[in-house]
């Protein structure tokens, strides 16, 4: 197709394929005729077995779609930006952070507030460090800056809690040391959900 | 005759029918809620309610306290006295037409049991011989409920819905009452007993006679219980809730086991008419069977609920006067022309 004909603006003019829709029975002995095939036409017991089917296949063959999602949750996708985690070192425990304040810096709704000194040994270490979860908007420019990957967006997306500062303070957000070994690692943008095989399915057009 | 074995009803056994049918029959009204949920959820592949109780069994109890609890709102310019009188009469047409129906054989309460042992439990509350005119009345007499119910509330969808209360209702009367009678002329009776009893010799259920008459009495019956392919009084999408929108609490909840109960009156009278009633069947006994033809009937209403949609009402009325009336009088024709040959 050129592009001419591509352009063509005139609707109405071109050669469109019509759909089939004279049907309509225009006698009253075609009427007739039409209420006959229709009532004897299996087509409303079709739709009882459709019915009957995803019954069947829903208790005996485990394909019931409710998730009860208290009790069991889907797995959920790694570029989800959720409540913040604080990595460690997989090596020393010590945790990531390296206290350059670019967390702080590019925070768009102010919300990151930290502190920092020189240790004893002339490291820098990261004395306050609080995200204002009430501020936050989960932009994830954060987790993006930072040059350590010390703080990535976790899973955590129940955040209901009596208070906000519940999720707030650093050792909250922080990997706790018995479960270093868990600890994973942020997958990359455009990282694919883990179910994410289960989750390609047929365009379901065999109904 | 067989009538002279039995043994006499007294008023005790009769007490007991109607206590038994009352009790199971609420019962199960309230537990056909939970069913229907569980059955609808089923076919959509979900799960249902779930939490109270085993599998949900208890959510019945749940919506009770919900309903018994709710704020009973009259709306200002309703008709109070007729507002607060219409859900009654559905609840009490559909449970009085329970009383000449025949749920259960006959049975002897054992003679171990003190106080009621020995007491002879007929079938039937009340065998009266036009037992089939009285539960096709009484369940024509629970139009009033949708009707006045609607026509009180001064609200539009209320007014909507008693008027197509009052088209539906009226006009698949005709349709019931003419597709039962061919059965009527071929058992030559209208008792529920007779029909139980007249067929029980070649064994062969009603419905080989008259499966047109079964299909129409089917379709007719839902469309007088309200079942879906013809649930226009209330249907949510065209006029909110038709004449239950302004009722809550309790008063709503009493439509619903009017509901329910006819629900389970017209799956009774089909079983009974149509498909061999509570006589045993092979080794399974009667009282198994009719309860099986029931559960049966009442999973078909909640299948077809699943898989079919709405009608509109135009095509409600033109199914019933154009299709199904003349097919009912020309079904009677032909049984009363084969009977006389």
């Amino acid at each position: 197709m050129g592009l001419e004909q591509f352009k063509d603006r005139r609707v109405g003019t071109q050669n469109y394929k019509k759909l089939d829709l004279d049907h309509a029975p225009n006698c009253g002995w075609c009427q007739f005729k039409q209420v006959v095939s229709r009532t004897f036409k299996p087509e409303l017991f079709v739709g009882l077995w459709v019915t009957f089917r995803e019954m069947i296949n829903a208790l005996f063959r485990g394909q019931m779609h409710t998730t009860q999602y208290p009790l069991e949750k889907l797995p959920i996708s790694p570029r989800y930006r959720a409540i913040h985690d604080m990595l460690r070192l997989l090596e020393s425990g010590h945790y990531r952070c390296i206290g350059c304040g670019l967390c702080e810096k590019i925070c768009i709704s102010n919300c990151i507030a930290m502190e920092t000194r020189y240790d004893e040994n002339q490291r820098k270490e990261v004395s306050e460090y609080t995200i204002n979860f009430g501020r936050c908007i989960f932009c994830g420019y954060c987790a993006e800056v930072c040059p350590e990957l010390a703080i990535v967006h976790g899973q955590r997306y129940e955040t209901a809690s009596e208070q906000r500062a519940s999720f707030s303070l650093f050792e909250d957000m922080l990997t706790p040391i018995d479960k270093l070994n868990l600890q994973k690692e942020y997958d990359g943008f455009g990282a694919v959900s883990p179910n994410a095989d289960e989750n390609i399915k047929k365009t379901p057009l065999a109904y | 005759m067989e009538a002279t074995m039995l043994p006499e009803v007294t008023a005790g056994g009769v007490i007991i029918k109607a206590v038994l049918i009352l009790a199971v029959i609420s019962a199960i009204a309230g537990f056909g809620t939970y069913i229907e949920r569980k059955v609808l959820a089923f076919m959509q592949r979900r799960l249902g309610p779930q939490h109270v109780g085993p599998y949900g069994l208890l959510q019945i109890i749940a919506d009770g306290i919900k309903l018994f609890t709710k704020e009973d709102i009259i709306p200002q310019h309703a008709n109070k006295l007729v507002f607060a009188v219409a859900p009654a009469i559905t609840a009490a047409t559909a449970f009085i037409a329970l009383a000449a129906v025949p749920v259960f054989p006959d049975f002897t309460i054992p003679e171990w049991i003190p106080v009621l042992g020995g007491i002879f439990v007929p079938s039937i509350a009340s065998d009266v011989n036009v037992g089939i005119l009285f539960v096709l009345g009484m369940m024509a007499a629970g139009l009033y409920g949708p009707l006045l119910a609607g026509m009180a509330q001064a609200n539009k969808w209320g007014i909507l819905g008693s008027a197509r209360t009052a088209i539906q209702f009226l006009s698949y009367e005709v349709v019931t009452g003419l597709s039962i009678l061919a059965p009527i002329m071929m058992v030559g009776s209208l008792s529920f007993v007779d029909f139980n009893d007249g067929y029980n010799d070649n064994g062969l259920w009603l419905i080989v006679y008259q499966p047109v008459a079964f299909v129409l009495f089917l379709i007719a019956g839902y469309a007088e219980t309200n079942r879906t392919p013809f649930d226009l009084l209330e249907h949510e999408a065209e006029i909110i809730s038709g004449y239950v929108t302004e009722y809550s609490g309790m008063r709503w909840g009493m439509f619903f086991i009017g509901e329910y109960a006819n629900m389970i009156t017209i799956g009774v009278i089909a079983s009974v008419v149509f498909l061999g009633g509570y006589n045993d069947f092979w080794i399974i006994p009667g009282w198994l069977m009719i309860i099986g033809k029931i559960a049966f009937m009442f999973f078909l209403m909640l299948w077809v609920r699943a898989s079919w949609p709405h009608v509109r009402p135009d095509q409600l009325m033109w199914l019933c006067w154009k299709v199904l009336m003349p097919v009912a009088v020309i079904n009677v024709v032909i049984t009363g022309i084969v009977m006389m040959v």
